[in-house]
């Protein structure tokens, strides 16, 4: 019987027959280094169990998928930027579900899943509603999920406004990761926010309203702190309302023990139907978002690799196969191969270490240059932590800044698919370079001679031929290259380029 | 005495069949409808309508 055949991203040295390797880290003390290496100061306890959350950590995102059940429906909050009505499934923003499903659907869907994405690590409730909320139903879910697939991760999303009631059970069922809306520290933001909240079989609005939300918020954030629980926050940055403000909010969620920090940008067009778009609310501009996220970095740790994803979605960060799992398509009896699961967890720990090491490498020899230089470099990826995708296929690139500092991942853009079609070419690639505006350098796995042509003319440079490397691997050489006096690879970004 | 639900604005989010105290609401065929046999108007119950308080939609669980 062959094994079945897994591969990580789709790195051609990845293949599952590989030799083993020699350890990873240095020194032999690996679990500590891991924690440190990845996560700059987290501890080796923590890393432990953020290794497979793709949210949580940012290089668990390279490897691992996480799925959304969209099993609770209803809300106990107003928040003006949501509309759960409407739904398009070119969109992408939380909220949106093309289909809502009972628990036992959910569960026969995540079984459905499990057994073809290798990569699933987590499956959480965000929605369309609340799942503190709608309570009942993401219990029976979970109980389901988890009766299932015991090594499963549960996550949950939430407004905050019902979680302290159910922290307790919250730990009980062993979910490690619970996520928090948090837009404001103070009412008078808030009543911007959140036209009502209901709240003890009462509605109530305006700062009032928002008053309730705001302390129920900080209660429940503090009681999943003294029980260890990791708290992501995430914020919606509305300029004009509470841009500045989140300054504020950031030092009160660090002061309770929140774990990571996500701000995001308001997405609102009037098609969506919120009061935000229909008022005609802007959103913010990346540059305005990095700006925010610059001014945050230090306190909490910040997320940076966030995608705002539906309340439906399924695969990896910035990969969403939702469309593949439509419920009709699910037979009732869905038989759970974990062979592939298990075969893909294997790969991944040797794989990873090799990552590491890599990245480990890359980062100190950066820094050892000591050079006041600094490089934007946009990577287009499929996962694995490798170069290894198409130019023409890229739906979205990795941007990481390199200085004195180390290598670093600071954001992704979004570009539309090149190669789609040969309509409208010229037009898609105008529009990636006002994407790639303050970008040096373009890496992919293998790129035209004639967008390389116009992206030199706008002054990126781009190249393939790192192809199939760690990404850290090929920043580190190319930033030596233009920094410390030694020659990069020989096909590097020579000037026949 | 009883309230009911104009299906065109109803985003079937499911909070009313979820707050009602009389389980008078329930999902039938197209989408949510109030039971008026065992509609109370949540008198005895509580201050408002519970249904029309939790309705994310303006004016969708209105008196029948
Ligand atoms: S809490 Fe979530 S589901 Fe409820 S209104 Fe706000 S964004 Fe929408
Ligand atoms: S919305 Fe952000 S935090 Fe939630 S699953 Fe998507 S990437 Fe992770
Ligand atoms: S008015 Fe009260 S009893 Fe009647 S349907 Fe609404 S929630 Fe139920
Ligand atoms: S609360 Fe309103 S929108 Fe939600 S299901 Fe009931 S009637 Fe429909």
């Amino acid at each position: 019987m062959s094994e079945p055949e897994i591969k990580v991203g789709t790195s051609s040295s990845a293949s599952f027959h590989r030799a083993p390797m020699a350890p990873a880290m240095p020194g032999g003390r690996a679990s500590s280094s891991y924690g440190l290496s990845v996560t700059d100061d987290i501890d080796a306890r923590i890393w432990e169990r953020i290794k497979d959350h793709p949210c949580f950590s940012e290089q668990a995102h390279h490897y691992f998928a996480r799925m959304h059940v969209a099993v609770a429906p209803a809300c106990n909050i107003q928040c003006n930027y949501c509309n759960r009505k409407y739904d398009c499934t070119n969109e992408s923003r939380p909220g949106v579900a093309s289909v809502k499903l009972t628990p036992d659907q959910a569960v026969r869907k995540v079984l459905a899943v499990a057994s073809k994405v290798p990569e699933l690590s987590v499956v959480g409730v965000a929605g369309p509603g609340d799942a503190c909320y709608d309570w009942r139903k993401t219990v029976a879910t979970f109980e389901g999920v988890a009766r299932e697939i015991p090594d499963i991760r549960l996550c949950i999303s939430t407004n905050g406004l019902a979680l302290p009631d159910h922290v307790d059970e919250l730990a009980d069922m062993n979910v490690d990761h619970v996520t928090i809306t948090i837009n404001m520290v103070d009412p008078e933001v808030g009543a911007k926010i959140y036209p009502w909240i209901l709240h003890g079989h009462r509605r109530y609005t305006g700062i009032e309203g928002a008053r309730i939300l705001h302390e129920r918020q900080m209660l429940g954030l503090e009681m999943l702190t003294k029980r260890g629980i990791l708290t992501k926050i995430n914020s919606v940055m509305i300029p004009g309302v509470n841009d500045t403000h989140l300054v504020e909010v950031n030092r009160w969620i660090r002061d309770r023990g929140a774990f990571m920090h996500n701000v995001v940008p308001l997405i609102s067009k009037p098609s969506h139907g919120t009061y935000y778009g229909l008022t005609g609310q802007r959103c913010p501009e990346p540059f305005e978002l990095k700006a925010l996220q610059d001014c945050l970095d230090g306190n909490v740790k910040l997320m940076r690799h966030c995608q705002q994803c539906r309340a439906d979605a399924i695969g990896l960060l910035g990969d969403d196969r939702e469309r593949e799992f439509a419920l009709d398509q699910i037979s009732t009896r869905v038989k759970f191969d974990t062979r592939k699961r298990e075969a893909y967890r294997k790969l991944v720990q040797h794989e990873r270490g090799d990552q590491l090491a890599a990245k480990l490498d890359a980062n100190k020899a950066v820094r050892s240059l000591g050079s006041s230089g600094t490089l934007a470099v946009a990577v287009a990826t499929k996962g694995g932590g490798r170069i290894n995708e198409h130019f023409g296929q890229a739906r979205e690139l990795q941007v990481y800044a390199v200085s004195r500092k180390g290598i670093n991942l600071v954001g992704h853009r979004k570009v539309e698919q090149y190669c789609l079609g040969g309509l409208g070419e010229k037009a898609t690639l105008d529009h990636t370079i006002v994407a790639l505006d303050g970008i040096d350098i373009l890496l992919s796995s293998k790129i035209g001679d004639c967008p390389k042509k116009r992206l030199a003319e706008t002054g990126v440079r781009a190249s393939d031929a790192f192809s199939y490397s760690y990404i850290e691997t090929a920043i580190g050489a190319l930033y030596a290259a233009e920094f410390g006096g030694k020659p990069a690879m020989p096909t590097a970004l020579g000037p026949s380029n | 005495m009883a309230f009911k639900i104009i299906v065109s604005q109803c985003t079937q989010c499911g909070a009313c069949e979820f707050e009602c105290p009389s389980d008078a609401i329930s999902f039938k065929g197209e989408g949510y409808v109030v039971d008026s046999k065992k509609c109370t108007e949540c008198k005895g119950e509580f201050d408002t309508q519970q249904c029309a308080s939790v309705c994310p939609m303006p004016k969708t669980c209105v008196p029948a």
